[in-house]
């Protein structure tokens, strides 16, 4: 019902502006009784709120509109003439319409809890005494104005009604109404040229440069009055800004409004039964986006309809409801709005999807071999690829998912799906709040300044030399057990001093996120976070996918806003594999196990999280403390627990070398895990069970169809660790 | 080849323009088409860029690409100490600043004729051009704005025929 709570607002707003126009009118109108113009406009006014309150289902209203109208018709069209018994019964009719406008701010409907209160049917009657050339029968005996609240308004005050209220009130300018203090929709509300509030955005703009600026200045002063007066403007702009924002701020349901009927005609000519649900649109987001979402929007829409929902005949074969639900959800999250558009159809085939790219030559054969579930399906948004089987005019021309995200790319956002065959499809659409005043991460590389927007931003680290790895050319660091590619920012500037920095040197690490993507830039220095106005670059800089544009930094000079997708993609890292599946992990919230073999043929795993490092040292190094196994490792002991032998198995085959799982335990120390070999990395949601529970064994799950045993960490920690006495005394 | 003649023999001029040197050239471009000149401002390097964008400015509040005429135009740099100056011209409804090497006097020209540039001067220069104008003193290089400042067919590093 929120739909049409809105609806109602906007023609309580609207209805409100054109009675006090209608006011003014009829009483214009009994002085020059023949102006066709003012009975023309007075016409239309009633007209429009007759058919809005037909299409609202307000009866009253409409009944009262329509015989005003049918007199008004007659009035303009010259058939009959202006008397003030005329205007008399149309001001009652305004009145009455003011009343019932109230009564529907107040209820939503125009009945209210007593429906007597307002005599509809009598200024009906009298409407039709006058139309049909009678004396309307209660003209003659006026009362108080009806308006329960009164009007503030400094226009003619209105005709007096004729039948009393219940409780009339007095015309004074005091609320006496319970909801006193709680303004009305019209009194709430002005409306404004939307090039006023772009103007006043670009101003807010300049204002916290020059805000940025000041601020500077005053840090090198002494001056404490400056400082306060500087602090105290640092404030106010900061709210100015905030709130001049939030003018412009619209909910995603207007665009959404549209959708219903977009969705009801498709399903019709499609011959699908759709029910939609729409869920948060009261999501506010800068009007600007909001138009720049419009188009991407529907097309989703759409696609989920012609290529997501089944027809009803091969729904009910699947066993599943005969009605497919599209469902649309907005909310914000983490200074973003998000946007899913989620059915519950047929969902993506990958391989359908690799083998169509292929068939189009989106993709050569070997590439799409390479490419696992998520990036197939990422396939549908390159230029070119459509599946539809036959061409309709829903979707279907290989022009459109690559369209809807260039057109979400271009206004700072990221859309990804993920589908379930047969279960359905999600459209995730990620979209920033604003684009004009964003925060950012200023960095620093080369002796200049770039700007990285927080939306990118997940942490910032600082990383030792020997942290850092090198695969085959690609450095990469471990991140709480994660690999994490690393992307050096003078290298991308193509700076000519981008060497390697000095082996003992500590590296800043700017963790970014963009779309599925998660990698570390390293950067020469870290400034400040701070608001940043966007502003474009000229076209000679527009195709750079590195820059998303430009700002000016409180000195007064330019810095360069970092494109984080576009710096991603540069690098080729979105090609990523592994992240994305690392990615997904966090975002299902997974599990993520390392599988490791034991004792020659069995599969045991433990969660990546336990997992500090994997080591391998010769055999050669192993050594004893007491009866517990160790091997001198980074300027320490580290004890060393048999994995087959902790879990009852025979040992394995000796061999040269020995893995190593290092487990560091809350409090610093590190244990040794012994394995044969590291056999994958895997996420899961398999649940544990019971079966194979004994010491040192928390039970098993499936993984990759095999029976894998999970590792307790707690009893390696115990059977390594007790040990500590002892070990201290070797040491 | 594009034809960098727009008008044909006896086509006259008339009019301002801004003129600016360039290694020795005088170069103008029509009055209308200039926003103002500005001494040397300080600019903001954009890694990666074309080679003749040479950074950014702030323009009062507006940001403004630089493009360094000289090496759009394949001439040698600048000596080293001294620094270019601002013609800001405006483009395609974009402003974007030409650096140049010295700021000249506005002229005014009529009845001129605009005579085609000679052929054996550097295409590069030529493609620039909308013609030349034979001034007493001198001779003036009517500049193209809109081509001027299009960096996209700057010289090409990687070779190929002009």
């Amino acid at each position: 019902m929120d739909d049409d709570a809105e609806i109602i607002a906007e023609f309580l707003v609207e209805s409100h502006e054109n009675l006090d126009q209608l006011d003014r009118d009829l009483v214009e109108l009994e002085r020059q009784p023949g102006s066709r113009d003012l009975l023309s406009s007075i016409f239309r006014t009633i007209h429009t709120i007759k058919g809005t309150s037909g299409f609202l289902a307000l009866h009253r209203l409409e009944a009262l509109t329509h015989v005003g109208e049918n007199l008004l018709s007659r009035l303009r069209d010259g058939e009959m003439t202006m008397t003030p018994d005329t205007t008399g019964v149309l001001l009652r009719m305004v009145d009455t319409v003011r009343a019932l406008l109230d009564v529907v701010e107040r209820t939503a409907t125009d009945v209210g809890d007593d429906p007597d209160d307002i005599d509809v049917d009598g200024v009906v009657a009298d409407l039709r005494d006058v139309l049909e050339g009678r004396a309307p029968a209660a003209a003659a005996a006026p009362t108080p104005a009806p308006d329960r609240v009164p009007e503030p308004a400094p226009e003619p005050a209105p005709e007096p009604h004729p039948v009393a209220q219940a409780e009339p009130a007095p015309y004074d300018e005091t609320p006496t109404d319970p909801a006193e203090g709680q303004r009305r929709a019209v009194d709430a509300t002005v409306r404004v040229d939307v090039d006023l509030l772009d103007n006043l955005v670009q101003l807010v703009g300049e204002l916290v440069l020059t805000r940025n600026q000041i601020l500077q200045k005053t840090d090198a002063h002494a001056d404490v009055e400056l400082g306060r007066a500087a602090q105290r403007l640092d404030l106010v702009a900061s709210e100015l800004q905030e709130n001049v924002m939030k003018t412009r701020m619209q909910p995603i349901g207007q665009v959404w409004a549209k959708l219903p009927r977009v969705v009801r005609d498709l399903a019709h000519q499609l011959g699908r039964e759709v029910e939609l649900e729409m869920e948060g649109h009261d999501t506010e987001l800068d009007r600007s986006l909001l138009e720049a979402l419009k188009d991407p929007l529907t097309h989703l829409v759409r696609n989920a309809l012609d290529h997501g929902i089944e027809p009803p005949e091969t729904r009910l074969a699947r066993g599943k409801e005969r009605v497919g639900r599209l469902r649309l959800k907005a909310y914000h999250e983490s200074g973003q709005v998000v946007v899913e558009i989620t059915d519950d159809g047929a969902g993506i085939d990958p391989r359908r999807i690799g083998d169509v790219a292929v068939a189009r030559g989106v993709v050569t054969r070997e590439a799409a071999a390479r490419l696992d579930g998520r990036d197939l399906l990422d396939l549908i948004f390159r230029p070119g690829f459509s599946t539809a089987a036959a061409v309709t005019n829903v979707s279907g021309r290989g022009v459109g998912m690559d369209v809807v995200r260039t057109n979400i790319e271009r206004i700072g956002g990221t859309v990804d799906l993920a589908s379930e065959p047969g279960i359905g499809t999600t459209f995730r659409v990620r979209i920033p709040l604003t684009l004009a005043i964003i925060p950012a991460l200023v960095v620093g590389e080369g002796g200049e300044r770039y700007a990285i927007p927080q939306a990118n931003l997940v942490e910032l680290v600082r990383i030792e030399a020997r942290d850092l790895e090198v695969l085959a050319g690609a450095p990469v660091m471990r991140l709480r057990g994660r690999l994490l590619p690393l992307v050096s920012l003078a290298e991308v500037l193509g700076s000519p001093d981008a060497e390697p920095a000095e082996e003992t040197d500590a590296r800043l690490v700017v963790v970014l996120q963009a779309d599925d993507v998660r990698f570390g830039l390293c950067v020469g220095d870290i400034h400040d976070t701070q608001e940043i106005v966007v502003k474009p670059i000229g076209r000679q800089l527009k195709a750079m996918a590195m820059y998303a544009g430009a700002t000016i930094m409180g000195d007064g000079r330019v810095a360069l806003i970092l494109d984080v997708m576009g710096l991603a993609r540069s690098r080729g890292i979105d090609q990523t594999v592994q992240l994305a599946v690392e990615q997904r992990a966090v975002v299902e919230e997974r599990v993520t196990l390392l599988v490791v073999q034991v004792a020659g043929d069995r599969r045991a795993a433990l969660p990546l999280t336990d997992v500090a490092r994997l080591e391998e040292f010769p055999s050669a190094v192993l050594e004893h403390a007491g009866t517990t196994e160790v091997v001198q490792y980074r300027d320490g002991i580290l004890p060393l627990v048999r994995l087959a032998a902790l879990v009852g198995l025979p040992s394995g085959p000796p061999a040269e070398q020995v893995a190593v799982v290092v487990h560091e335990t809350p409090d610093g120390q590190r244990v040794g895990i012994v394995i044969d070999r590291v056999l994958d990395i895997v996420e899961t949601t398999a649940t544990r069970t019971d079966v194979g529970r004994r010491p040192g064994v928390l039970g098993s799950t499936v993984v990759d169809g095999h029976v894998t045993e999970l590792v307790d960490t707690d009893a390696v920690v115990a059977r390594a660790l007790p040990g500590r006495a002892e070990l201290a005394g070797v040491r | 080849m594009t034809a960098t003649y727009a008008g044909g023999p006896g086509t006259l001029v008339d009019g301002g323009f801004c003129t600016f040197v360039i290694d020795g050239l005088v170069l103008g471009v029509p009055v209308e088409h200039v926003q103002e000149v500005l001494r040397y401002q300080q600019m903001t390097v954009v890694p990666r860029a074309p080679e003749a964008v040479r950074g950014l400015i702030n323009l009062r509040g507006q940001i403004v690409t630089a493009v360094d005429l000289r090496r759009r135009l394949d001439l040698p740099p600048l000596p080293a100490g001294s620094l270019p100056m601002n013609v800001i011209v405006r483009s395609r409804g974009e402003v974007v600043s030409l650096l140049v090497d010295d700021i000249g006097d506005v002229i005014e020209v009529t009845g001129l004729e605009l005579e085609p540039a000679p052929a054996t001067m550097p295409a590069r220069v030529r493609e620039v051009l909308t013609g030349v104008v034979s001034l007493p003193e001198h001779i003036l290089l009517v500049v193209d704005a809109d081509r001027a400042v299009d960096t996209s067919t700057a010289h090409d590093t990687t070779g190929g025929l002009p």
